[in-house]
C-alpha cells in the first residue's frame, strides 16, 4: 500500500497493572491528520491508551508506533511532537498562567511570545498574571489547552477536552484542538452522537479490549451504546 | 539539558518563594530545636565535639522536613507528567531538585548557624572560622541534597511518605554526619578554633561524588513508568 | 526454572558442613585465654556477618539486572536475598552483642567499627520491606525496590569505610597474632563455618525461591483453568509478583 505511514499504529498493545489487564491486544491504525474518537465506559482503558501514546506509560506487549517511531525505545524522538490534554491540567496552582506557560515553553524550547499569543487567542490575557488557583475551571481548561499545543505537536491526545468549557470557551479553543487544526487527533468522548460527528475513525473499548474499530461513517450510536451495558 | 535544568530550577525557586513549603518551616524548626537542646542538655553553652553534634543533628533533622516536601507539589499537581512530556533528559530533574534542595539548605543555614552561635556558642566564632565552616557546610549539604532528592523521589509515591523519608535517609547520611561532625569539631573549640583536618573533607567529597554518580545512574528509573 | 532441584542434597550438605564446623570450633579450636568459652561465638558471628553482607550486595546486583532487563524474576531474587540477609543480620547483631558482653562486659560497644557499621546497614535494610509495602502498583514497587537495593548495596562499603575512619581502634584481638593473621588452629574451623553459613544462605534462598515460584505457578494455572474469577486478588503485599506469565 502506498502513501505516508500512519501517524499511529498499534498491533496487539497490552498494558497491565499488576495482575489486572488495563489494555489487552488493541490494534488500530490512524492516518496522519485524521481524528480517532475513543468511546467506552469508565475503566475501559481510554485514559491508559492515551497515556501510553503520550509515552508516559510503557507498553507491556505488542507493537506501538507513533509517528513512525517504536515505543518505548524511541519515546524520546516522539515526545516533542505530541500534546496531551488529560484529566489533570498539569499546571502549578501557585504560579500565574504566564509563569506556567513560560515553564513549559522553556522545557520545549519554544519562544515565550508564542505563549502570550496563545493566551490571547483563548482570552486569558487579562488574567495571565493571576495565580492559577484563582482561575475558574473553564479558565484552567483553556490554559491547559494552551499548554498542550504550545509546542505545535503533530499529534493531539485529548481526554474529554471540552469538559468544563462553556460554548463560548469551546469556540475559542476549537481552532487549536479541533479538526480544523489539521493535526492527528485521538479524542475520548462519552457523547456518541457528537463524538461520531467529528470523527474519521471510531474505537470502542470495554474492559481493556477493542470491541469495535472502524470508519466513523460505518458506526452508529447503538453500537456505541452497547459498550456501556 | 541545561535549558531544562534552568527551566525546572526557576520553577522550583519561584514556587518556594511564592508559596513557601520548606524553607520557613525548616528554619523555624532549627531554631526551636536549638532551644530544646539547651534544655535537654541543661547547658548554657557547648563547645568542641558536643557543639558539632548539636549543630549537625539540628541541621540534619531540619533537612528531613525539607526532603519530605521536595516532590510533593509536583506529585499533587500532576506536575511531573508535564516535565515527562518534554523532550528533555530526565536527569535534568535530578540536577534541578538537588540544586534547589542545596539552595534551601543554604537559606536555612543562614538563619540556623548564627542562631546556634548566638544561643549556644561561647566565644563567638570569627570570620576565618565561619569561612571554614561554610566549606564544611557546602560539602555536607551537597551530600544531603543528593540523598534527599533520591529518597524524596522514592518516597513521594508511597503512602507513608513522612515516615519513610527519615527512615531511609538517616542511615544513608551517617557517613555525612561522621565527616561533618569530625570536621566541625576543631572549629568550635572553646580554647580557640583549629584547622579542619583534610581527611574529613576528603571523605565528604568522596561521598558526594559516589552518590552523585549513583543518583545519576538510577534516577531515570524513579520517574519513568 | 526449577529451584527445587537438588534441594535435598544441598540441605544435607549444609547440615553436615555446619555441624563439622561447630564441632571443630568446640573441640579443636583453642580456648581464648581472656574471653574464655564465649569467644567461640566468633565462629558464628563473623561468618554470619560476612554472608549477610555478601547477601546484601548480591541483592543489589540482582536489582541491577532487574532494572536492565525488566525481568521480574530478578526482582524476586533480589527480594529473597535481602530479606534473608536481614534475618541473618539480626543474628549478627545478637551474637555480636553477646560477644561484646563476654569480651568487654557491655551489651553494646561503640568501639567496634564493624559492629557499628553493621547496625547502620541493618537499620537501612530494615526499611526495604516497609518501602515495598507502601507502594501499591506491583511494577512500580519492584522498580523502586531495585533502585533502593542498588543505592543500599553501594552504601555498604562506603559506610564501613567511614565508620572505620571515625574510630581509632581496629577489630581487636581475635585476629591479633604476631603477624596479624588468624592463628593456625582457628583457621580450619573458621573457614568451615564460613562455608557452612554460605551454604545455609544458599539453601534457605533456594527454598524460598522454590516456594514463591510454586505459588506463582499455581495462581497462573488456576487463572488459566478457571478464568480471572477463580483466583482471589493478591491484595497489598511487599512480596514481588511474577506477572501474569508463567
Amino acid at each position: 500500500m502506498d502513501g505516508p505511514p500512519p501517524a499511529i499504529e498499534l498491533d496487539g498493545l497490552t498494558r497491565r497493572y499488576g495482575e489486572r489487564v488495563a489494555l489487552q491486544d488493541v490494534s488500530l491504525a490512524v492516518p496522519a491528520g485524521a481524528t480517532l474518537v475513543v468511546f467506552g465506559p469508565n475503566g475501559a482503558g481510554k485514559s491508559t491508551l492515551l497515556r501510553v501514546l503520550a509515552t508516559l506509560l510503557r507498553p507491556h506487549g505488542g507493537t506501538t508506533r507513533v509517528l513512525g517511531h517504536a515505543l518505548p525505545g524511541e519515546g524520546w524522538a516522539v515526545r516533542g511532537r505530541i500534546g496531551l490534554l488529560g484529566h489533570a491540567p498539569l499546571l502549578y496552582r501557585d504560579l500565574s498562567g504566564r509563569e506556567n506557560l513560560a515553564f513549559h515553553a522553556r522545557l520545549h524550547g519554544v519562544p515565550l511570545e508564542r505563549a502570550a499569543e496563545l493566551m490571547e487567542r483563548v482570552g486569558l490575557t487579562a488574567r495571565a498574571d493571576d495565580k492559577v488557583h484563582t482561575y475558574s475551571r473553564g479558565m484552567v481548561q483553556r490554559l491547559a489547552v494552551c499548554r498542550a499545543v504550545l509546542h505545535e505537536p503533530d499529534v493531539l491526545l485529548l481526554d474529554e477536552p471540552r469538559a468544563n468549557l462553556d460554548p463560548a470557551a469551546g469556540e475559542l479553543v476549537e481552532p487549536l484542538i479541533g479538526a480544523a487544526s489539521g493535526r492527528t487527533r485521538i479524542v475520548t468522548s462519552h457523547d456518541p452522537a457528537g463524538g461520531l460527528a467529528e470523527a474519521d475513525l471510531a474505537l470502542g473499548l470495554r474492559a481493556g479490549r477493542a470491541e469495535l474499530f472502524g470508519l466513523a461513517s460505518q458506526v452508529d450510536t447503538t453500537q456505541i451504546g452497547a459498550l456501556y451495558r | 539539558m541545561r535549558r531544562a535544568v534552568d527551566a525546572l530550577l526557576r520553577k522550583e525557586l519561584r514556587l518556594e518563594l511564592r508559596a513557601p513549603q520548606a524553607v520557613p518551616a525548616m528554619a523555624l524548626f532549627s531554631v526551636t530545636t536549638l532551644v530544646v537542646f539547651h534544655f535537654a542538655l541543661q547547658r548554657g553553652q557547648v563547645e568542641g565535639d558536643l557543639a558539632a553534634g548539636v549543630l549537625w543533628v539540628t541541621l540534619l533533622f531540619a533537612a528531613m522536613l525539607g526532603t519530605s516536601r521536595l516532590f510533593v507539589a509536583d506529585h499533587e499537581e500532576g506536575g511531573l507528567d508535564g516535565f515527562l512530556l518534554a523532550p528533555v533528559d530526565r536527569t535534568a530533574l535530578l540536577v534541578a531538585k538537588a540544586v534547589a534542595m542545596f539552595a534551601f539548605l543554604a537559606a536555612v543555614e543562614i538563619v540556623a548557624v548564627p542562631a546556634f552561635a548566638l544561643l549556644l556558642l561561647e566565644p563567638a566564632p570569627d570570620a576565618g572560622t565561619y569561612a571554614q565552616l561554610v566549606l564544611v557546610l557546602a560539602l555536607a549539604d551537597a551530600g544531603v541534597a543528593i540523598i534527599g532528592t533520591l529518597v524524596g523521589a522514592l518516597a513521594v509515591q508511597t503512602r507513608a511518605r513522612d515516615l519513610l523519608v527519615p527512615l531511609l535517609a538517616l542511615p544513608l547520611l551517617i557517613p555525612v554526619v561522621i565527616g561533618a561532625a569530625k570536621a566541625t569539631t576543631p572549629l568550635l573549640l572553646a580554647a580557640g578554633a583549629e584547622a579542619v583536618p583534610l581527611r574529613w573533607l576528603a571523605i565528604l567529597g568522596l561521598y558526594d561524588l559516589v552518590f552523585g554518580l549513583l543518583a545519576y545512574a538510577v534516577f531515570d528509573f524513579l520517574v519513568e513508568d | 526454572m526449577l529451584y527445587g532441584s537438588r534441594l535435598r542434597a544441598l540441605s544435607i550438605l549444609t547440615a553436615v558442613t555446619l555441624t563439622t564446623g561447630f564441632g571443630l570450633a568446640f573441640f579443636y579450636a583453642p580456648m581464648d585465654a581472656d574471653q574464655g568459652f564465649m569467644q567461640k561465638i566468633f565462629y558464628v558471628h563473623v561468618p554470619l556477618a560476612i554472608v549477610a553482607l555478601c547477601g546484601f550486595v548480591f541483592g543489589g546486583i540482582m536489582a541491577i539486572q532487574h532494572l536492565r532487563t525488566g525481568d521480574s524474576r530478578y526482582d524476586l531474587r533480589s527480594y529473597v536475598a535481602i530479606h534473608l540477609s536481614l534475618i541473618l543480620g539480626a543474628g549478627v547483631l545478637i551474637t555480636g552483642s553477646i560477644w561484646a558482653k563476654a569480651s568487654w562486659g557491655h551489651w553494646w560497644v561503640w568501639d567496634e567499627p564493624t559492629l557499628v557499621s553493621f547496625l547502620i546497614v541493618f537499620l537501612l535494610y530494615a526499611t526495604y520491606q516497609p518501602l515495598r509495602f507502601s507502594i501499591e502498583d506491583p511494577e512500580k514497587q519492584a522498580r523502586y525496590a531495585s533502585v533502593f537495593a542498588i543505592i543500599a548495596g553501594a552504601f555498604v562499603p562506603l559506610n564501613f569505610l567511614a565508620v572505620r575512619l571515625a574510630q581509632s581502634y581496629t577489630h581487636p584481638r581475635v585476629f591479633a597474632t604476631a603477624d596479624g593473621g588468624l592463628p593456625a588452629k582457628m583457621q580450619l574451623p573458621f573457614y568451615i563455618c564460613l562455608i557452612g553459613m554460605a551454604l545455609l544462605f544458599a539453601t534457605l534462598w533456594k527454598y524460598e525461591m522454590a516456594s514463591k515460584h510454586t505459588s506463582a505457578k499455581l495462581r497462573s494455572l488456576r487463572r488459566k483453568l478457571g478464568g480471572d474469577e477463580a483466583v482471589a486478588p493478591r491484595g497489598r503485599t511487599a512480596s514481588p509478583s511474577l506477572g501474569t506469565g508463567s
